[in-house]
């Protein structure tokens, strides 16, 4: 018996040796490989679309650039919400809890490894996305420049949205569990929720994942109600924007984390 | 050693495991026999730190399975239920679970080569037979070489060939001084394979013994095994 147990190593099973192994699992899916190259040329593919037909030399030309950010990232909430729900649906979260049993540590792991795959395709996908539509931009428009007032900011808070929005799916996908249902949690969640709330109340709407995204962290300028309008969007700052998206990553991975770490796998 | 302490888990009004106590020796292998709804498989799931006990605890190598140090190298699990994902390869499977547990990666090789599965390391797991996911998910239970196993039916789906192999692996192994607890509804099976028994029903224990013992009751361990579970 002696001689059985003595060939464990020292010490103990890490957070290193947990992200090492959800990394393994991520890139060795043909899925994630495609669903990333999806995103990330439909957020180009629009930023040109929409550089092609812009007009108005005065528009916010960067967040034109930046059009494509909005539709795509639905996919990296799918992605982010199936991460979770397919070591479900197939089975595998047997072998990953015998592998790593402390929940909390492989939730953590998971949602580093995902969230900074997320965040680098992100911010590829937005850079590329700025620059192939401030070049497509025709009528001669001179293409936006990153040394221009909140450009640079702008298109790098288009990348960190990638991130956030493949932690909430990831959190919700934690607390859903089921894939059908996760995605349409997500979707109308981050997508459709929102339209209504909007479409009620601009108040509201401002606070919702899409339009944070859309007016506040893809804008050089966001938008800001002149002093005599009676009802209009008063969209939140990039850096409010922000903290306010995180907020929401935090709360739906907690949320996730928790529930994971007390229910039955 | 498995420790199985008073362990007691609740399904809504069904009381799948019922304050059940019982030890999985070194040294040997243990059959864990009970008719179908007995609760082997819950029993198995509560050890593994998969579902929460509503009492007791199990433990092995004295410490419960969320607190070991390097699970798959303390303890190797077969469920009954296929437990990998179909878009993966045996060798990507296998390649995760050996990085969360510091295992070399020639380990990985040994084991797809131990279990038959060389040959098809780099196919998508999900076109394997029934068989060929059982040896995986077997290769996946010896990857960290554990001193422990837990094997809820594992001669599922394997072939005749494959069955010899198995139980003699699994002899070897208690031999090498190491704790097997193999669940199985084939009597037959357990016959050839176990020297203990722990045979249990609507989740309570009913035997804690030994093959001999047990077949010495009645005519055949068959027969035994029929009585104490009517």
């Amino acid at each position: 018996m002696t001689a059985v147990t003595s060939r464990v190593p020292a010490g103990r099973y890490r957070f290193r040796h947990a992200a090492k192994m959800e990394w393994i699992k991520l890139r060795s899916l043909r899925s994630t490989w495609w669903t990333l190259v999806i995103t990330a040329a439909g957020a180009i593919g629009i930023g040109v679309a929409v550089g092609t037909n812009t007009v108005n030399r005065h528009e916010d030309l960067t967040n034109n650039a930046l059009a494509g950010i909005v539709p795509s990232l639905l996919l990296i909430g799918v992605l982010g919400a199936l991460a979770m729900t397919s070591e479900y649906s197939s089975g595998m979260i047997r072998s990953t809890l015998a592998a790593v049993p402390r929940r909390p540590l492989l939730l953590s792991a998971k949602a580093a490894v995902f969230g900074v795959v997320a965040l680098a395709v992100g911010e590829a996908a937005s850079f590329i996305a700025f620059f192939a539509g401030g070049a497509a931009l025709r009528h001669g428009i001179p293409a936006p420049a990153l040394t221009q007032p909140g450009v640079l900011r702008a298109v790098l808070l288009s990348g960190v949205s990638f991130g956030l929005i493949g932690l909430i799916g990831l959190g919700l996908g934690a607390i859903v569990r089921h894939s059908g249902a996760a995605i349409a949690v997500v979707v109308g969640g981050v997508y459709v929720l929102p339209t209504i709330a909007g479409s009620f109340s601009h108040g509201l709407g401002v606070y919702m994942p899409i339009i944070i995204i859309g007016n506040s962290l893809t804008a050089t300028i966001p938008e800001t109600c002149p002093a005599h309008a009676a009802t209009c969007p008063h969209f939140l700052s990039a850096w409010a924007g922000l903290g306010l998206l995180g907020l929401y990553a935090a709360v739906a991975l907690a949320a996730g984390g928790w529930l994971f770490a007390r229910r039955d796998a | 050693m498995i420790e199985v302490t008073n362990l007691t888990k609740r399904y809504g009004p069904t009381l799948a495991v019922d304050a059940l106590s019982f030890d999985v020796r070194p040294g040997a292998v243990t059959g864990f026999l009970g008719p179908n709804g007995s609760g082997k498989s819950t029993t198995m799931r509560l050890i593994l730190g998969l579902d929460r006990p509503d009492a007791g605890q199990a433990r092995i190598g004295g410490r419960r399975f969320r607190e070991l140090r390097w699970p798959l190298r303390e303890a190797g699990s077969l469920l009954e239920a296929r437990a990998f994902h179909p878009g993966r390869s045996a060798r990507a499977h296998l390649g995760a679970l050996a990085a969360s547990n510091a295992i070399p990666r020639r380990r990985v090789d040994e084991v797809l080569g131990l279990t038959g599965l060389a040959g098809a390391a780099r196919r998508r797991a999900g076109t394997f037979s029934l068989g060929m996911g059982q040896r995986l998910g077997l290769a996946a239970a010896l990857l960290g070489d554990p001193p422990v196993l837990l094997l809820d039916e594992p001669v599922n789906g394997l072939d005749p060939a494959g069955i010899r192999w198995l139980r003699d692996l699994l002899r070897s192994l208690a031999a090498e001084g190491r704790t097997v607890l193999v669940s199985s509804h084939l009597i037959s099976e357990i016959a050839l394979l176990a020297e203990h028994l722990v045979v249990i029903g609507q989740g309570r224990l009913l035997a804690d013994t030994t093959v001999a013992q047990m077949s010495a009751r009645a005519p055949s361990l068959e027969d035994a095994f029929l009585e104490l579970t009517s």
